[in-house]
């Protein structure tokens, strides 16, 4: 184990500041490019070294271009003997409620056409609302829930909503740099209709102040992408004296092969 | 419902992060055939960094047809029943960064001409997104040489995208998310 890697993933070396001033120039880099008419980021930049570990663990070579196989244009099945009904509702696993704010999340999964995708698994896992995740390796002194564990799978309805009852996970410390907060977010792993759309990302909340010091979202160096990861806040989706109500549609990536399959043949 | 006319762009990934080992592996994720199956093999590795030391955080996920090269569609990943292939695995390295599935080598259709592989989703800490790769096979051997993808990989390419037989009759096979040995991953056109 290079000792070199553990000084820059995991032992916090460097400011918020240095980390910041080295953000906004990857986002000075790539607003120049986009002047000079490139197109676009719309994924993260896998190279993007204010995020400590993803310096030796980025490919530095190009992504090989191909034609997806029929095997990638096709995606495992989920149904009813995979996920139960009750796995959507991350307050009921335990004999007492979670503290914090109940909130519902919803929204649709959507191919690149605007259709929604059906029957597709959908997965979540956050931290509770003290900003503390259930796994072993988050030892922050923020306090456990004893009534949270903060996982939940549901699949997408026939007109591609997901649905999850939780609550509003806590931002959290983490020691890329020091003093390094992670904004509030829930993580999320999608499929859809075919391998090569597979997702995992995070969703965000709205006006979160540490956005603009997180390098993991600021991966994302495009503005219009990274406010893909946000959610609204709707009132439409709130219940009176229960839970305030989030809403976040996802969209997944089209591989021009993949817009020609037939619909409904879901089993 | 209206189809959007305009193309909606698509949500970003992110990284899977450090802390989802207790909730996106589950029991039996990794057995996409029970290990003592007659026809089982077991495709393991290490996952690597660009210093070649492994990660004990990163997560594989394969997806491929059966023996006879047919697709699955059967429900039933999540909860295995010990019988249904349904060709979908997960499993998480190690502490040592080693990773493990039990599986079959996947068939082809006679006439594709192409060399069938295991379909492989890369997730990782530091990882800032999935990456996509593919798992040949060396009992196809006769067949790479005029698969149109793995012809065009150089030589030291090719070694990154093909397993390895080991004496014990397993399926080896590393990935290296950077560096001299880096595995070919793949963007789909
Ligand atoms: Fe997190």
């Amino acid at each position: 184990m290079s000792t070199e890697t553990v000084n820059l993933s995991d032992r916090g070396e460097g400011s918020q500041d240095q980390i910041s001033g080295e953000i906004q120039a990857k986002h000075a880099e790539y607003r120049q490019k986009l002047d000079a008419g490139a197109s676009p980021s719309v994924q993260p930049d896998l190279d993007f070294a204010p995020y400590r570990s993803s310096i030796l663990r980025h490919p530095t070579k190009n992504l090989r271009h191909v034609d997806p196989e029929e095997i990638e244009l096709a995606s495992p099945a989920f149904g009813h003997t995979d996920v139960a009904e009750l796995e959507s509702n991350l307050t009921i696993v335990h004999s007492g409620e979670p503290l914090g704010e109940r909130m519902v999340v919803q929204g649709r999964l959507l191919d690149g056409e605007g259709r929604p995708v059906r029957n597709q698994l959908v997965e979540v896992w956050q931290a509770n609302a003290a900003g503390r995740y259930i796994h072993k390796r988050d030892q922050h002194p923020a306090p456990i829930d004893p009534n949270f564990t903060g996982a939940g799978r549901c699949l997408t309805d026939d007109d591609g909503w997901y649905r999850f009852l939780t609550i509003k996970p806590g931002a959290y410390p983490w020691k890329n740099h020091r003093n390094a907060w992670r904004p509030a977010h829930i993580h999320f792993s999608v499929f859809g209709t075919a391998f090569t759309q597979r997702i995992v990302t995070q969703m965000y909340f709205p006006g979160d102040p540490l956005f603009p010091l997180d390098p993991i979202y600021n991966s994302i160096v495009d503005q219009d992408a990274r406010d893909r990861l946000v959610a609204n806040f709707d009132h439409n989706l709130t219940s009176p004296e229960w839970a305030l109500g989030y809403r976040w549609d996802i969209v997944l990536t089209g591989s021009k092969s993949t817009w020609v399959e037939p619909e409904g043949d879901e089993a | 419902m209206s189809p959007n006319a305009s193309k909606l762009s698509p949500t970003p990934g992110q990284t899977v992060g450090p802390f989802f080992g207790y909730a996106l592996p589950y029991d039996g994720g990794e057995n996409l055939v029970p290990p003592h199956h007659r026809e089982s093999v077991r495709l393991h590795g290490y996952v690597y960094d660009g210093d070649g030391d492994p990660i004990p955080d990163a997560l594989l996920e394969i997806w491929q047809a059966d023996q006879h090269g047919n697709i699955p569609r059967q429900e039933g990943s999540l909860h295995r029943d010990g019988y249904t292939f349904t060709g979908f695995g997960r499993a998480a390295t190690d502490a040592a960064g080693h990773y493990q599935f039990s599986t079959v080598v996947p068939g082809y259709k006679d006439g594709s001409g192409k060399a069938p592989f295991i379909a492989a989703a890369v997730f990782s800490r530091g990882l800032m997104n999935k990456l996509h790769t593919r798992i040949y096979l060396p009992d196809h051997a006769s067949r790479h040489a005029a698969d149109p993808f793995l012809s065009s990989l150089e030589p030291e390419e090719l070694s990154t995208v093909v397993a390895a037989r080991a004496e014990d009759g397993s399926l080896q096979h590393d990935i290296h998310l950077q560096g001299v040995r880096e595995t070919v991953f793949l963007a789909f056109d």
